[in-house]
């Protein structure tokens, strides 16, 4: 019999942390800071809106690229909150998720060979959706002292004749890394003269805790060569009502709508009529959120800096990014034996590529009162394991 | 002054109970700034108290409470607060609202039994020379208190790892 599966598929290796996730999802007693969604329930009018549009019936498809109310919402959304402007007839597609939006704008990019520059510590799907779009993927390891920004130099020595795409993760999952704007500015300079196009996944705008999230995309001459990706999850705590949105020149997103509109059809309708409700009048929610958050995260930075634990402060989405290197341990160990004995799950920075060595990603969408019992007990453990 | 202020007030408003280190460290402020800031708000009675939100209901405590619209005249001399204050002397009372529309104050009375309540109406509150009457609405149950719905215990429902 011929072999069932495509090749490049099983080219790509399962997820090594998935066997740690297995572990602790079924220990029970065992109290995560592994989760990469927000502790918050979707705001109550965002639930409402949901259950109103049910009740009206609107159960139906919603055109490709999605509710034309919604799409109009998220561009005036995006001019208020970043000073971007984008079509909603023709420049904009609502997703199932952010992640669709990266597998179909890396499919509608590349060809065969093109290669994609991604950043690591990074959100795990680039390198996957990469290899499946044909594409190769080619890492830059990000580092501490530059507090896990990219850096306009490590661009430059990543790039080849062959580089199309560089992917922009920021504010970062794992690391809550954050680019400014002068930061940005250099990239763009890089990216321009050598004429690569950038995929910025900004999932996470919405929860900085400096200045004010600044896009790429915003950038003089950056938005004909930027695919803008972003979604509800994050800032609006609505994960599971999986939707997000690209923003690409018509050019570009003419052809990722092909792909959406023969793999997807189109998002949620239930979750694209909530999210109208999201983008016109949830700006007071969402402030309350990025408040507690932000209590969390000087909270929880002061904790494992009193520690003794190398910490830079991440300024961006809900995680903090801890160096164990001190202990002699790999992340793989720590997070194991910390498990093992103290009942508290983290997640390796090696789950986020292999420059994520030496770290732990601590998330802090949990309260404080549980943040606090966690912290303890890491905190223990790092006592007994220095001495 | 003020910005920190209100910052710690919207703080503990839900979160009494913070450890005053901590509460400095989360709102990014010095500690010894915390501290003074918290000292002036309850010599200033702007910080007027800590309670403890219970749900009695659930620790299987009989309670009762009643919500009682009263509609007085004012009197010469006898303005709204100096009847409130004959209203909110009495231990019984938890709360007293001036109130616009049909009726003038709003009386919230807790006690043990409706009994009780109704004892107190009928006793103090009616016999008031200003008052001209009452309506006592009981509360038969209680889903919400002070941001608080008191229904259901809250619950991690996520999947405890995910990326």
């Amino acid at each position: 019999m011929r072999d069932i599966v495509n090749h490049t598929i099983t080219k790509i290796k399962p997820s090594g942390i998935r066997k740690f996730f297995d572990i602790v999802n079924e220990m029970d007693d065992a109290i995560s800071l592994g989760v990469g969604e927000p502790d918050f329930d979707t705001p109550w009018r965002i639930r409402d809106e949901a259950i109103y549009s049910l009740e009206q019936g609107r159960t139906f498809y919603t055109s490709n690229s999605g509710l034309m109310e919604l799409k109009v919402g998220i561009s005036e959304w995006l001019e208020r909150k970043y000073g971007l402007v984008y079509s909603p007839k023709s420049e904009m597609m609502i997703t199932v998720g952010g992640s669709e939006a990266i597998d179909v704008a890396l499919r509608a990019m590349l060809d065969p060979g093109d290669e994609v520059i991604i950043p690591q510590p990074s959100y795990v799907s680039y390198e996957p959706c990469t290899i499946l779009a044909d594409g190769v993927p080619v890492t830059i390891d990000l580092k501490e002292e530059d507090e896990f920004r990219l850096t306009a130099e490590e661009l430059e020595n990543a790039i080849t004749p062959k580089s199309k795409v560089l992917i922009l993760p920021y504010p970062n999952n794992p690391t809550g890394a954050i680019m400014e704007k002068e930061d940005l500015e250099a990239i763009a300079e890089v990216v321009e003269r050598h004429d690569l196009f950038v995929l910025t996944d900004e999932i996470y705008s919405e929860l900085t805790y400096k200045e004010k999230h600044v896009s790429i995309a915003s950038l003089p001459g950056m938005r004909d060569r930027t695919v803008y990706i972003n979604g509800f999850s994050k800032a609006f705590a609505m994960t599971g009502w999986r939707l997000g949105y690209a923003c690409a020149p018509e050019r570009l997103l003419k052809e990722m709508l092909k792909i959406h509109q023969f793999a997807i059809m189109c998002a949620p309708t239930t979750s694209q009529y909530a999210a109208v409700e999201a983008v016109r009048n949830c700006d007071d929610e969402i402030e309350k959120m990025r408040e507690e958050y932000n209590g969390r995260r000087r909270y929880l930075l002061k904790r494992f800096r009193d520690m003794g634990l190398d910490c830079f402060e991440p300024y961006g989405a809900f995680y903090i990014f801890p160096s164990i290197k001190k202990l002699g341990m790999t992340s793989d160990e720590f997070a194991t034996d910390l498990l093992k004995k103290k009942k508290v799950a983290v997640v390796p920075g090696t789950a986020f590529g292999d420059s994520g060595e030496g770290f732990i990603r601590i998330s802090y969408a949990y309260s404080l009162d549980d943040l606090k019992v966690a912290v303890d007990r890491i905190q223990e453990y790092i006592e007994e394991k220095l001495g | 002054m003020q910005e920190i202020q209100e910052k710690i007030l919207s703080y503990i408003e839900k979160n009494s109970r913070i450890d005053l280190k901590d509460l400095s460290v989360i709102l990014g402020e010095d500690e010894a700034a915390v501290m003074n800031a918290i000292e002036d708000m309850r010599a200033r009675h702007i910080i007027a108290g800590y309670h403890t939100l219970i749900n009695w209901e659930k620790a299987g405590i009989e309670k009762a409470k009643a919500m009682i619209e009263v509609r007085v005249t004012p009197q010469r001399g006898m303005g709204f607060d100096k009847i409130a204050e004959r209203i909110y002397n009495f231990p019984e009372v938890s709360s007293v609202y001036l109130i616009s529309g049909g009726f003038d104050f709003m009386v919230i009375i807790e006690g043990r039994t409706l009994r009780e309540i109704a004892e107190f109406v009928s006793q103090k509150l009616s016999p008031l020379d200003s008052v001209l009457s009452t309506k006592t609405n009981f509360i038969l149950k209680n889903y919400k208190e002070q941001g608080t719905i008191m229904a259901e215990s809250p619950k991690d429902e996520r999947i405890k790892m995910s990326i």
